[in-house]
């Protein structure tokens, strides 16, 4: 039986107006790019903020010019002192997590591709949807505008560990005004993100095309899905805290804050709570957070490492079934960040073991993604290059999860660098080589033209070869003793790291202009770039089968129907090598 | 190859046929009716799903407040119990009358009975819950009176972090039911009639869950 869509078969119109079509719009290809854009700002405020963590770790004494003018406070003379260092970090690590990795790979390409690639015209809550981005404006610029308020922005890290973060001004610099607005900021952030977490899965539950069966989504939509699903306890868990955290700070109760201490030869007046309490609840969210980050990422490469070895995924059902478990795992590993809180060893040795249990679906999906590209036709674009390199990087950066795993052996390692070069290499790149994979890929269907792919080659190299110099160093110097969060290394055993850490600097500073070619390469390719058909890449996914750019109704008034499973590549050499997914022939040969 | 057959007129294209095709990808698209105001094209069935997401949710918000408030009585000595103000029972009722009187709504509606009766019980609902966000202002200003404020003992706090908390999602499902009203108010087609049915049903589904969660916080601040 056709289905019945008789008044709705018209195309639908692009509102009319600037503001309904680029701002306020509703149109989920329009916030995904907004979206794209806000982590791209984002990101290169971030990556300027390391850049100046960097240069103080290698020349302490080095002024930065114009630095005065933003913080007289924090950096008199241009030279940053240690609290403004903890205030960078702290800015640094939020944005990054929230704005760049949470938001991006999910709600940048997700809100963009997700419907299309279901064969749906919108996402479920089309207001909502506006909403979500909206909230998360505004909570970058309420976070920003610490740069400008008080004393600064706050000093007590991503992480927001009380009694520091609970107690006032008191705590120092920061912690003030600074970091009463990064609690809501974060609010903020926790509502924009429930709200797109509920439109998305709603939209994979009830939106999706005829016969596009579960088990013939394409492995970016599990991924999406699964982060939703991820993202909605946890970020509700996070919002509650929050919640708690701003009452100890503004309505005087004690949460948060032990009694009888003493900050800034002060007596605090809070007596009763727990900071471990805050370290629970935080961590609840925060594992969970970090596969909100990378499980997006996995989806991405999956769907890019199959077109281009023009191979199948390798075990889509395994994929499928390592993304729930990754996602279910994560709710049982907070712990294994706590390890040196004094916790009872017994919930210790409970939180290793899951941890190392996550290693079982990551290493399935490892051996998937090489047994996709085994035997395959392999076409080294751009974002394959990046693809490859995740699974590098993820490699590389989750086998040193495995040795912090080990309670022991964190307990040393803990406040070291090690970690920073860990969490740096497995979340950071790894999702940042997946969102680059995914900006050279889809390209095509967001600008409507293709990027420069010699330009996209020199920039993958430059940062493939970069990012390893900054972070596979932090493990040496973490095995050395190098504290985390220290501003300077010019004391005692810390001396002789002084030139490794002149290296990682210099190599932050080389990479982080070589993402300048990245930028330009986009920007250039937006207006220059050599106009995209509708499949460039000779793709299977239902997004190749509208225009590029996809119009305002992207499938035209049409009713896409799917007849097979997302990743049919291959058959016989001369014969077209794919099937799209609204394919209606039988495979040939 | 796959574009053509996706651009033939929709009459002339088949159902997927391959085995196993279609069995859960028809999105309920086309069984429930789909949302009004231009955006015709979504399924009703949004409406339920989003609200079963939101609900959950706010249950695992309130789940964290709970192991909060197990684990910040169990630390020290200083926990001491609040005695509730009475008013709080006297509210406790009428948010179950006015989720009675909603659920009475929502099947006068679903029953295909007229829409004039359902308004009125909506409107009851409505009222009913604007009295119990009144009743809870009252009970707060009690225990101000009696000089308990949020940081004077930490069974203080919670009761103020639950109770709040819960009356700002209650001040939404209050707006939300006004949206509901004017959607029945609005009935012109036998479309929007579903329409409205399936806005009643996701609001109902909305306040019968805070009215559990109030019961819930009731229960959990009575026995501490």
């Amino acid at each position: 039986m056709a289905p019945a869509r008789s008044e709705t078969d018209q195309e639908r119109q692009a509102p009319g107006g600037l503001w309904r079509r680029y701002i306020f719009s509703t149109d989920h290809k329009v916030i995904g790019r907004q979206y794209f854009l806000l982590s791209l700002f984002a990101v290169c405020v971030g990556m300027t903020l390391s850049w100046l963590m960097r240069a103080h770790l290698a020349w302490p004494d080095t002024r930065i010019p114009g630095l005065n003018a933003l913080s007289p406070v924090g950096a008199p003379d241009g030279v940053i002192t240690p609290e403004y260092f903890l205030a960078l970090l702290t800015l640094h690590g939020t944005l990054m997590v929230f704005f760049v990795l949470t938001t991006v790979p999910q709600n940048g390409f997700g809100n963009f591709f997700l419907p299309i690639q279901i064969g749906a015209r919108e996402m479920a809550f089309p207001r909502l949807n506006m909403l979500s981005f909206w909230l998360t404006f505004i909570a970058l610029a309420v976070l920003l505008s610490t740069l400008f308020a008080g004393d600064g922005p706050p000093i007590s890290g991503w992480t927001a560990y009380p009694p520091m973060s609970a107690i006032g001004s008191l705590a120092g610099p920061g912690e003030g005004p600074g970091q009463t607005l990064w609690l809501i900021s974060i609010g903020i952030f926790c509502l924009g993100s429930l709200a797109g977490s509920i439109n998305f899965i709603t939209t994979v539950l009830n939106l999706r095309a005829p016969g596009m069966s579960l088990m013939r989504l394409p492995l970016t939509c599990w991924a999406w899905f699964i982060t939703a699903v991820v993202s909605l306890p946890s970020f509700a868990v996070l919002l509650g805290a929050c919640v708690l955290l701003l009452l100890d700070r503004v309505a005087g109760t004690s949460f948060f804050v032990p009694g009888g201490l003493v900050v800034s030869d002060q007596i605090v007046a809070h007596s009763g709570g727990s900071p471990l309490l805050w370290q629970h609840l935080f961590w609840f969210f925060g594992h969970p957070e970090v596969y909100i980050a990378i499980l997006p990422g996995m989806g991405i490469i999956s769907h890019v490492l199959a077109c281009f070895s023009r191979q199948p995924v390798f075990g889509y059902r395994s994929m499928v079934l390592a993304l729930g478990a990754i996602g279910f795992l994560s709710f049982a590993v907070w712990g294994h960040h706590m390890f040196v809180s004094g916790m009872s060893p017994y919930a210790g040795l409970a939180f290793s073991v899951f941890t190392l249990v996550i290693a079982v679906p990551s290493a399935l999906k490892t051996f998937n993604w090489l047994g996709t590209m085994w035997g395959g036709r392999l076409r080294f674009t751009t974002a394959m290059l990046f693809s490859v390199a995740f699974v590098s990087v993820f490699v590389t950066g989750g086998l040193s999860g495995l040795v912090l795993a080990q309670p022991a052996v964190d307990a040393y390692l803990h406040a070291t660098y090690f970690v920073v070069g860990h969490f740096h290499l497995v979340m950071g790149m790894a999702s940042l080589f997946a969102v680059f994979a995914a900006t050279y890929f889809w390209a095509p269907k967001m600008i409507g033209r293709m990027m420069n792919e010699t330009l996209g080659k020199i920039h993958f190299w430059i940062t493939f070869a970069g990012v390893h110099a900054i972070f596979l160093p932090m493990y040496f110097i973490g095995f050395a003793g190098a504290p985390r969060r220290y501003s300077d290394f010019t004391d005692h055993f810390l001396i002789p790291l002084i030139p490794v850490n002149r290296f990682m600097s210099w190599a932050a500073l080389i990479t982080g202009a070589g993402q300048l070619l990245f930028l330009l390469n986009l920007l250039w390719s937006s207006f220059r770039g050599r106009l995209a058909d509708r499949n460039p890449w000779q793709a299977t996914s239902l997004e190749w089968t509208v225009a590029s750019p996809p119009a305002f109704d992207a499938f035209e008034g049409r009713q896409p129907m799917v007849y097979r499973g997302p990743y049919e590549y291959g058959g016989p050499v001369g014969a077209p090598d794919f099937l799209l997914q609204d394919a209606e022939e039988p495979r040939s040969g | 190859m796959g574009t053509k057959a996706a651009t033939l007129p929709l009459s002339e294209r088949r159902m997927p046929t391959r085995p196993g095709a279609g069995r859960n990808g028809d999105g309920g698209a086309h069984v429930a009716g789909t949302r009004g105001n231009g955006d015709g094209f979504i399924p009703l069935q949004t409406y339920r799903t989003g609200m079963w997401l939101l609900v959950a949710a706010i249950v695992m918000l309130f789940a964290g407040l709970t192991s909060a408030m197990v684990v910040r009585k169990g630390l020290g000595g200083d926990w001491v119990g609040l005695t509730l103000p009475r008013i709080l029972y006297f509210n406790t009722a009428v948010l179950i009358a006015s989720s009675a009187a909603l659920e009475r709504a929502r099947r006068r509606l679903a029953g295909g009975a007229g829409t004039p009766a359902a308004r009125g019980w909506l409107m009851l609902a409505a009222s009913l819950g604007v009295a119990f966000a009144a009743g809870q202002v009252l009970a707060w200003i009690d225990l101000v009176r009696h000089g308990i404020l949020a940081s004077t003992n930490p069974s203080s706090s919670f009761f103020y972090v639950f109770s709040g908390l819960h009356g700002a999602h209650l001040l939404g499902g209050i707006v939300a039911m006004f949206y509901a009203i004017r959607a029945i108010g609005r009935l012109k087609s036998a479309g929007s009639t579903a329409r409205a049915r399936s806005i009643v049903g996701a609001v109902a589904l909305y306040w019968h869950f805070l009215t559990a969660l109030w019961v819930y916080i009731m229960a959990l601040l009575a026995l501490s």
